[in-house]
């Protein structure tokens, strides 16, 4: 979908992206991960041209995004940024409706569009379509903001540290509305962030840059096991690799199905391992039965089925 | 008894020493001599007492608890209270033409302003115990005015000097009006069209920002009737250089260019201001949303600045009716030149008739674009 081939992009002379070459399939959830400097946000910029890419070439869907004019190009990507951006002036349906609008929809469409938006972001539309950014909350205007890179149905969606500025409990809110919203559309999605935490639970593939150069990029799982370097290992964090990869499990994928020999406290089986384990420790136990959300058994998880490999 | 509202109370005493300290009314035998107070038993004498009760209205307000409908009463006694002055003033006007000779003159005296004042500021500050949006305010200034000038269109006030200066110049008071506002729009066309532009290219590049303000700066330091006087020199030689063009040294074009130069600073700056407001993540949104630079312009930054525009060309619009007067000296006509024929005459209601419509305009050129920018405030936030 997104291809950058030997792309470099230079400052007065300092390369702050150097050769890049990376592919990001349809339907890939890319995360871009670095420290501040990295050329995560650079690069994220250079896909729709908010930052022009000095040399290789940027292509999209085959095409060379040189070929269309920056103003269409963008329209044909949802774009979001930590700060939202959302325009003071205009209610939450015209903020919505930007693209939309720019697009030419008919006004019956972009408002049933909105509804459909303001829907899906978990905000009720009769109570927030009329109102201005200033009257939400932080976390209702960055729902707002995804709602809008959303609204014309983009091919793919870009966001520059969306949740950067939110406190943890929104955070993990927005971020398990955007882990559904791309299960569910499929969308290709390349998010920017620092925050290691971030990118293992949303990402398909964690692409880690350094001094604007490719570290490594794999999935959650092959980072965690196999950091190419210290730089890698040292983001993922050395003391917690064990518990991260659990992180990256369900308990689904390692219960004893059918097996009903211990009554332990239950656990959903759509929790994560690292969740488990942490149930494990604070309840005392070795055995915890395992439940679906309509409460009925399906097996047990062992404190030893930790330890086993993913199959 | 326990008084509630000090401003009232302290309003009212200034108001009882005016009334006893100053004549309300003065009679003087022709137009050019100082006359002498008119007696409150004469003024009074008419049978319109009356007029006064909401006096005594606003007396009681100053102890009764504060409450929203108390300062709507205090508000429409003083409003009531204002139109009674003026209808006071106009009843015994007409009773003393009646007995003086037609060559004397009776002129509101400076009891009458005080008082008009003192009523003013209770209303004001009734208006603001209120809490109420500036189109309110806007509509209590129309509901005192109107219906004096309703009383003055009736012939009620024909008696006061006044309108005799006014009925005895009413064709050149039309032109001064005409030409004042002729003086006004011709200044702020120019100001906005350069002004907004100079105040764009100074928001985009600092290096010229600085020298364009501090040259600006310069100007609004040079006084106006220098700076009218120094138009004078240069445009003569143009317009004898070019006879063509029908240019002239002295009269409106001299008038609109100063007064533009002192207009520009403040619309530029507040340009300049009313970008800088602009959230540079809301440009950068715009921008990766797919807004052409000419839409992020008009779609975005525009609207965010206009309420600080505005509030620039708030001040530009007083300032420039104000200065417009002076404008008179080089004869570009307007309510100066007959301020400055009052001047000259010694003719005091003659200066009043320039003054006060200039004072009326000003206020109602500020409180029609504060009533705007309130209005576009409430829609943002």
């Amino acid at each position: 979908m997104i291809e950058f081939q030997n792309v470099g992009k230079a400052y007065d002379g300092a390369m702050v992206i150097d050769d890049l070459s990376l592919t990001i399939a349809r339907g890939e959830f890319a995360v871009l991960i670095g420290a501040s400097g990295s050329g995560k946000s650079t690069t994220l910029k250079m896909i729709n041209r908010l930052i022009e890419h000095d040399r290789g070439r940027i292509l999209i869907a085959g095409e060379q995004i040189r070929s269309f004019k920056p103003e269409e190009l963008r329209r044909r990507m949802g774009y979001a940024i930590q700060s939202t951006g959302l325009f003071p002036h205009w209610t939450v349906e015209q903020n919505i409706a930007t693209v939309p609008t720019l697009l030419k929809w008919k006004p019956a469409r972009i408002r049933e569009r909105v509804t459909e938006l303001l829907e899906l972001l978990g905000l009720e539309p009769a109570l927030f379509r009329d109102r201005h950014p200033q009257q939400l909350s932080g976390g209702q205007q960055q729902r707002v903001g995804v709602a809008r890179a959303l609204a014309a149905d983009p091919e793919v969606l870009l966001m520059d540290e969306p949740f950067g500025a939110l406190d943890p409990i929104t955070r993990a809110s927005l971020q398990a509305e955007l882990a559904r919203i791309h299960r569910l559309s499929g969308k290709t999605i390349v998010l920017v962030t620092h925050d290691i935490d971030e990118a293992l639970l949303l990402a398909t593939r964690i692409v880690m840059l350094d001094h604007g150069r490719i570290v490594q990029a794999g999935t959650p799982a092959e980072l965690l096991a196999q950091p190419a370097n210290a730089l890698v290992a040292e983001f993922i964090g050395r003391g917690d690799v064990g518990i991260k990869l659990l992180g990256l499990r369900t308990v689904a994928h390692a219960m004893r199905v059918g097996d009903a020999s211990a009554k332990g406290e239950p656990i959903d089986a759509g929790a994560s391992l690292r969740e488990a384990l942490s149930l494990f420790v604070a309840r005392r136990v070795e055995v915890l039965t395992v439940i679906d959300a309509q409460q009925r058994t399906l097996g047990t998880l062992h404190f030893a089925d930790l330890l086993k490999a993913p199959p | 008894m326990r008084i509630h509202n000090r401003v009232l109370a302290l309003l009212l005493i200034a108001g009882l020493a005016a009334a006893f300290g100053l004549a309300f009314l003065t009679l003087a035998p022709n137009r050019l001599v100082t006359g002498t107070g008119v007696r409150w038993s004469t003024v009074l004498g008419g049978g319109h007492t009356a007029v006064l009760l909401p006096a005594l209205g606003l007396l009681a307000a100053v102890f009764a608890p504060p409450s929203r409908r108390l300062h709507a009463l205090v508000a429409l006694a003083a409003m009531s209270l204002l139109v009674g002055w003026v209808v006071l003033a106009g009843a015994a006007a007409t009773r003393i033409a009646a007995t003086a000779t037609p060559l004397a003159r009776t002129s509101f005296g400076g009891g009458f302003w005080l008082l008009c004042t003192l009523t003013a500021l209770a209303l004001a500050d009734a208006l603001q115990r209120l809490q109420l949006r500036p189109v309110w305010r806007l509509l209590a200034g129309a509901a005192v005015l109107l219906p004096i000038a309703g009383l003055a269109a009736g012939g009620a006030l024909d008696a006061l000097s006044l309108l005799k200066e006014y009925r005895n110049r009413q064709d050149v008071f039309d032109a001064a009006l005409l030409r004042h506002l002729q003086i006004v729009v011709l200044t702020l066309l120019p100001t906005l069209l350069i002004g907004v532009p100079l105040g764009l290219a100074a928001f985009r590049s600092a290096a010229l920002a600085r020298p364009l303000f501090a040259l600006l700066g310069l100007i609004q330091t040079v006084p106006s009737i220098a700076l009218f006087g120094l138009l004078i020199g240069p445009l003569a030689l143009l317009a004898a250089a070019a006879p063509g063009l029908g240019l002239s040294g002295i009269g409106l074009l001299p008038a609109v260019i100063a007064l533009t130069l002192y207009s520009l600073l403040h619309v530029a700056r507040s340009t300049v201001a009313g970008l800088g407001q602009v959230p540079p993540p809301v440009v950068e949104a715009a921008s990766g949303m797919g807004l052409t630079p000419a839409q992020i312009f008009w779609k975005v930054q525009v609207p965010i600045a206009l309420p600080l525009l505005l509030s620039g060309l708030r001040v530009c619009t007083v300032q420039t009716i104000g200065m417009a007067v002076v404008a008179a000296l080089i004869g570009a006509g307007g309510f100066g030149a007959l301020m400055f024929q009052g001047l000259a005459s010694s003719a005091l209601d003659l200066v009043l008739l320039g003054v006060i419509p200039v004072v009326a305009l000003a206020a109602l050129a500020d409180a029609a674009f504060g009533a705007a920018i309130t209005a576009m405030e409430v829609r943002t936030t």
